[in-house]
Formats: structure tokens, sequence, C-alpha cells
């Protein structure tokens, strides 16, 4: 723990965090492509049609590290809204400017692939008195009104401070979804993977959580490649203003 | 406190003249409650079912309106500087306009809703319910538009950008609110009372921390 708050602020100097991501972004991308090839290969060929659900409950290895990913995704850009208003970090709102839009679009997927699954497994494309569906539809809307807000206010300062406070206006929504299938038991299955074990088949298991990794390094690499761009723009602005001034 | 009270009477008193929103907010209210009739059909079944979700939802909306004015117009005119450096903190003036906001906003919208319950044919059990709701959850509408309003000073028309921020935030009192006029037309029991209750509460203590943070790094700048 003390070592990657070691690693954060060293990152707090551009420069390096730009050497580091460099050289950190071809492994990312080779692994996770690798991990979510062999991931899904395994998944759609090695693993059994399901006795109710047939090929369908394939789904699963979508679905549900999409979700997954909407929700770390927030709580990490809720984590760098934390840094950059109280600790100050460089970096911390390029970090959570960048992390939106992906965050945002693995909630939409979640939500698409959720409903797509729901159709033939439950009758329904969906359903509005379910928690957990209405919970994860409202994540979109407050990803969508977060990168909104970023684009609306002019000054780049402000505007990072501004989507900090609404960042951490809306976490209150993260445990909300995580725990919605747990306090309500409407339409969406419960928690397949809890602190004490889980619900879920080993032969599903593994090909799952080594999709969740390959979607986890996915990320990781898209997000320093968008960090990287952010500041290069920002040198650019830079350079523009002095060239004009 | 007399900074307090000046403040909350100076805003009640500004939103009732002109360009103040105060009256606005209500007509809205009854102009949204008529016009859905004409959208769904004028079947008095269906009318008497949606009542309550319609109501609030147009609670909702109307609130909305005069958010975007809430600090905009001392932030443009300077009087908002003049209050971050007065003794009363930031936080304190952040809860007297919402207070400001409700009395003359939200509550109009409370009176007016037995009226507009009537014109929807809103079953009789629903009548209790649904003032009561709205009597708790629009403190939770001016709160949570509050955050909304700090956190938009700066954008020229941030008005739609407010409604796109507030809106998502905003749906536990729509659900909890609509959903305890339901439950009582359907004579079941249910604890959305208290869960608006709570949700009230929770915007009310917190939401001007996140109002005064907002607005000090808007006139910092």
């Amino acid at each position: 723990m003390a070592l990657t708050l070691a690693r954060i602020t060293v990152l707090a100097n551009p420069k390096r965090f730009l050497d580091y991501s460099s050289a950190l972004l071809p492994w990312t991308g080779g692994v996770a492509f690798l991990l979510l090839a062999v991931g899904f290969y395994w998944a759609l060929f090695g693993t059994p049609p399901d006795y109710q659900q047939g090929q369908t409950v394939k789904m699963l290895f979508v679905h549900v590290p999409a979700a997954w990913m909407g929700i770390f995704v927030y709580a990490l850009i809720a984590g760098a809204s934390l840094g950059s208003l109280v600790f100050r970090h460089p970096l911390a709102d390029v970090a959570a400017k960048s992390a939106a839009p992906l965050g945002a679009a693995f909630t939409a997927l979640a939500l698409f692939t959720g409903s797509m699954w729901g159709r033939p497994m439950w009758g329904t494309f969906w359903q509005w008195g379910d928690a957990r569906l209405v919970s994860e539809l409202i994540l979109l809307f407050i990803y969508l009104g977060y990168i909104a807000l970023w684009n609306a206010v002019d000054d780049p300062n402000r505007a990072a401070k501004a989507a900090a406070i609404l960042a951490l206006v809306g976490a209150a929504d993260i445990p909300i979804i995580h725990f919605s299938v747990e306090w309500w038991n409407t339409l969406h299955q419960g928690p397949i993977i809890t602190s004490t074990g889980s619900s879920v088949h080993p032969s599903f298991l593994w090909p799952l959580l080594t999709i969740v990794l390959g979607y986890t390094l996915l990320f990781v690499w898209l997000w320093l490649l968008r960090m990287r761009t952010e500041v290069f723009d920002r040198r650019a602005r830079t350079l523009m203003l002095a060239k004009g001034a | 406190m007399s900074a307090f009270r000046a403040l909350l009477f100076r805003d009640m008193k500004l939103a009732f003249r002109t360009g103040g929103g105060a009256t606005l907010a209500a007509f809205f209210f009854a102009l949204i409650a008529t016009l859905v009739p004409f959208g769904v059909g004028a079947e008095q079944l269906l009318l008497g079912r949606i009542a309550g979700g319609v109501l609030w939802v147009s609670a909702a909306l109307a609130s909305l309106l005069s958010l975007d004015r809430l600090f905009q117009a001392d932030y443009e005119d300077g009087s908002l500087d003049v209050l971050a450096l007065s003794p009363l903190s930031l936080e304190l003036a952040a809860t007297a306009k919402i207070l400001a906001h409700w009395l003359t906003t939200g509550l109009p919208l409370v009176l007016l809703s037995p009226v507009l319950g009537l014109m929807l044919n809103l079953p009789v059990p629903g009548y209790a319910p649904l003032f009561i709701s709205l009597l708790i959850g629009t403190p939770a509408l001016s709160a949570v538009g509050a955050i909304g309003a700090a956190l938009t000073i700066s954008i020229r028309r941030g008005g739609l950008i407010l409604a796109l921020i507030v809106l998502p935030l905003l749906t536990p009192t729509l659900i909890f609110g609509a959903g305890a006029v339901m439950a009582a037309i359907d004579n079941a029991e249910n604890a959305a009372l208290y869960l608006l209750a709570a949700f009230s509460v929770a915007a009310v203590a917190l939401s001007p921390f996140a109002a005064a943070a907002s607005v000090r790094l808007n006139i910092a700048g």
C-alpha cells in the first residue's frame, strides 16, 4: 500500500509519467489482447452449455466483466478526484478525465449485453423495478454528466475541480449498485463472487477471471494512451498560448 | 445567526421579485400536470394510477427551473465574493440559499399538489402520502440542485448541464416519493416515506459542503 502511494507521488512528474507509460504501454496492450483472446476462446469453446440456458449463459463472460469494470473505473475516478482536490496531485485530474469515457463505455456495454441476455433469460429486455438495473443506468447518466461538465467549463483548472466534486458526489451510487442485489430481491440474480467464496463452478470461474484480467489490462492500456494524449495536449496548448503572447 | 437570517430573507424577497422565479415554478408545475392528460389520454383510471409519479416528476423539473440562478445571479454582480468574505461561512450561506429556494419554490409546489392530484384523479388514499412525500422530498430537490447550481456557476446557459448533473442524483427522491403514493393507492405497506426522509436529511445535511466547495473553486479562479 505504501509502495503504491510512493509510486503515485513518483508519477506526479509528467515527464516521468510519460516515460513510465511509454514503457508500459506495449506490455499492457499485448498481455491484454492475449488474455482476452485466450479467455474468450476458453469461454466459448472450453466450457459446457448450461442445462437451462444453453449457450446464452456465455453472455456472462461479456456482461459481468464489463459491469465490474464500470464500477471499478468509477471508483478509480472518485479516488483520483480525491487525489486532485485534497492532495493536489498534478496528474490526478488527467487520470480522472481520461478514465471517464472508458468507464461510460463499459457501463453502456454492461447495460446492453445485460439487456440482450435478459430477453432470453427473463423474457424482458428491461425491468424498471429492479434496483441493480436502475442504479447501473443512473451510473451511466452520472458518467455522461461528468464528461459533459468537463467539456462545459471553459477554464481547464476550474473544470478539473468542478468535475472532481461531481465525481465525489456521484460516488454514492457505487455502494448502491454493489449492494442492490443483497438489499432487494427483484429480478437481477444475486452476487456470484463474495468475500467468502463463489457460487460459480470452477469451469466457468477461471475463464471469467481471465477475461476480467484481460478487460482490466485493456482498460489500463487505453487509459494510459488517453492520459498521454491529454498530457501532450496540455503541453501543446501551453506552447500555443506562449507563442500567442 | 442574524447574517443567516438576513441572507435568507434577502433571497426570499429576490425570489418573489422580477426575474425571481418563485411563482414561475408553481405555474410550471401546474402546467405539466395539465399537459399530461393531453399526452396519455383522458382515461380516469390510468391518470389516477400515474398521478403520483407525474406530480413527482413535475416537481423535480419545476425545482430545476430557478436553480441555475441560485448562485449565478450573485456571482455576476459580485455579491458572491462579498458573501465569501463575510463572517458567515459559505456552507451556512449555501444552507440559507437552499432554505430560501425551498420556501419559495418547493413549498408552493407542496401546497398546490392536492389540487393537481384532484385534476389527475388521484385516488383518495393517495393524497396524504403525496403531500407528505413532497413536503419531505422537496428540500432534497433544492439541496441536490444547489450542488449542481454551484458547479455550473461559470457556464453560460448552464441550465441544461445543471439538469443533466442533478437529475440522476435525484432519482432516489423520485423513486421513493412516487413509490409512497403508489403503495398507498394499492393499499400496501412500504418503507418509501422513511427512505425518502433518510435521503432528504442526508442531502440537506451534506449538500451545503459540496455546494460551498464548488462556490469556492468558482470565485477563486
